[in-house]
């Protein structure tokens, strides 16, 4: 693990998302509830909708496009849908969001 | 039902999802027992739901007498109430929060799912617009990001053109922005101009630009009161009884910024030859030399049906407070996402008729509608395109900076 500060929790909305950079592609950090965030790929495995724009609901999120529902802990599709979103660690240190540099394709992490 | 039991398994019955008949069966003899189930199993109907009529009639010929129409389906598998029921209780319960409803009507989930929390949001703004703040993660992303997403991620922007009408400046300011942008421009069926393709992070920039111009937001996204279609009317028509074009521009000045039920399209024709085409509208109004003929209730999308006549009268004062009063009365009555002609089919026209004869009703509809403009009647654009709100459309890291060494 190296973990890397992100950004502080209220740059995220409750039950909201935003976008980190990377160099495995677009992550999607999702603030679940007022202490709890996920990370995962931001791409839906169906057509590529921005899951980031999703709604958020429980520990699962909604694609905006065609209403795919992926559970966070696993990154599984739910329901009828199959396919899996990749998810990456991440966690709070107090109000600090840190992701996992090498888990997201960062060789050296400050 | 017969007609469905005689059709092949590989007949399509979702054309949303491309489901057959013979995977809905399969669904239901492996123990999908409603309508729910089967679309939990398949995903048949759970799109555009146009077929949900079929995939009942596929429980009934598979099932049989074990099948029993439900009279009230619930929202959605976090309660087993219906949206009437829900509506219901907010008002009588004086609900005026989400967690309120999730708390005291007994959800199963801790904030709701996809599909009841829009709807919940909308039905605590529209009954509590002084108590109840908006809360945008319970949002479509159109709504949330205030444009409308294509399949590729990038967006489309429409700004108003108030009754379809513009001016070259603000053609001008159009054109700029689509070079600007990178858009690909488009004239729309609503009497406006789409910029189609632009990215995310540049929507503040873009919004700004057109607000400069003096533009804002379309609502095409929304919603809530779309566009109001009008043609030249007596201004320049050699055949026009009224001023269509004026009343259209009126009607959309009072109404925008509005959420509703589900988006709500007007027109205003100057003669019965009807260019507007008023009458296929949620409202439409036609014009003649005595006045005004409202129609209310019609629609051209999936279903399509004439307006059915609300009232006439004789003035535009008059014709502006029966639309606000018709669109107040639908805020506060209909379930989320019908459309108007939906929930006047429930509630039948002569109930709508009716409530709205009454002056002093009429008048109460309007000062709420006018209570709740006063907290939802503003740009959009203009509160997102201010530096501090619109750093939220970039992304919060940058990791592949140092990623290139």
């Amino acid at each position: 693990m190296s973990w890397i500060d992100i950004g502080h929790i209220d740059d995220i909305p409750l039950r909201g998302a935003r976008l980190v950079k990377t160099p495995v592609g677009c992550v999607a950090i999702f603030r679940t509830a007022e202490a709890e965030v996920f990370a995962a790929s931001n791409a839906c495995p169906h057509k590529a909708g921005p899951l980031s724009e999703g709604i958020i609901h429980g520990q699962k999120v909604t694609c905006p496009l065609h209403n795919w529902v992926f559970d966070l802990n696993t990154g599984e599709a739910q329901g009828a849908d199959e396919g899996r979103i990749a998810t990456y660690p991440v966690r709070l240190d107090g109000e600090r969001i840190l992701l996992d540099g090498h888990a997201v394709g960062k060789r050296s992490a400050a | 039902m017969a007609a469905v039991a005689a059709l092949p398994r590989d007949a399509e019955i979702c054309g949303c999802n491309g489901v057959c008949k013979g995977q809905i069966e399969d669904a239901i003899n492996a123990g999908a027992g409603d309508l729910g189930a089967v679309r939990a199993k398949t995903k048949a109907s759970a799109s555009c739901g146009t077929c949900t009529g079929l995939v009942e009639q596929i429980l009934g010929a598979t099932l049989g007498d074990a099948f029993v129409l439900p009279t009230a389906q619930p929202v959605c598998g976090c309660t087993d109430l219906s949206h009437e029921d829900v509506r219901r209780l907010i008002k009588s319960q004086a609900l005026k929060s989400q967690e309120a409803v999730w708390q005291e009507l007994g959800w199963t989930t801790r904030n709701g799912c996809h599909t009841c929390r829009p709807a919940v949001n909308f039905y605590l703004l529209a009954d509590w617009p002084l108590d109840y703040v908006d809360d945008p993660q319970s949002r479509f992303v159109n709504e949330r990001n205030h444009a409308n997403i294509q399949k590729d991620g990038t967006y489309s922007v429409m700004p108003r053109m108030w009754g379809g009408m513009t001016t070259p400046q603000e053609l001008m300011a159009i054109a700029q922005a689509a070079e600007k942008y990178g858009a690909t421009v488009k004239v729309t069926g609503g009497q406006r101009i789409d910029l189609l393709g632009v990215k995310k992070e540049d929507l503040p920039a873009i919004w700004h630009d057109l607000n400069q111009a003096g533009m804002v937001s379309g609502h095409a996204y929304t919603k809530g009161l779309r566009t109001v279609k009008t043609c030249v009317g007596s201004e320049w028509c050699r055949f026009g009884t009224q001023d269509s074009t004026g009343l259209g521009i009126a009607l959309e000045r009072r109404l925008w910024g509005s959420w509703t039920p589900h988006k709500v399209k007007l027109g205003v024709s100057g003669c019965p030859r009807n260019c507007a085409e008023a009458t296929c509208k949620d409202v439409g109004i036609v014009c003649v030399d005595s006045g005004f003929q409202i129609g209310v209730a019609g629609a051209a999308g999936m279903d399509v049906k004439e307006t059915e006549r609300l009232v006439d009268v004789r003035t535009e004062d008059e014709a502006m407070e029966w639309t606000v009063a018709f669109v107040q009365l639908y805020r506060e009555n209909a379930k989320y996402l019908d459309r108007p002609y939906k929930w006047v089919a429930k509630v039948g026209l002569d109930w709508v008729k009716e409530t709205l004869a009454d002056a002093a009703e009429r008048q109460a509809l309007v000062e709420r509608f006018d209570i709740s403009q006063s907290v939802y009647q503003k740009d959009p654009w203009a509160e997102r395109a201010k530096p501090e709100v619109a750093r939220r459309f970039h992304p919060l890291a940058d990791l592949t900076l140092e990623a290139a060494e």
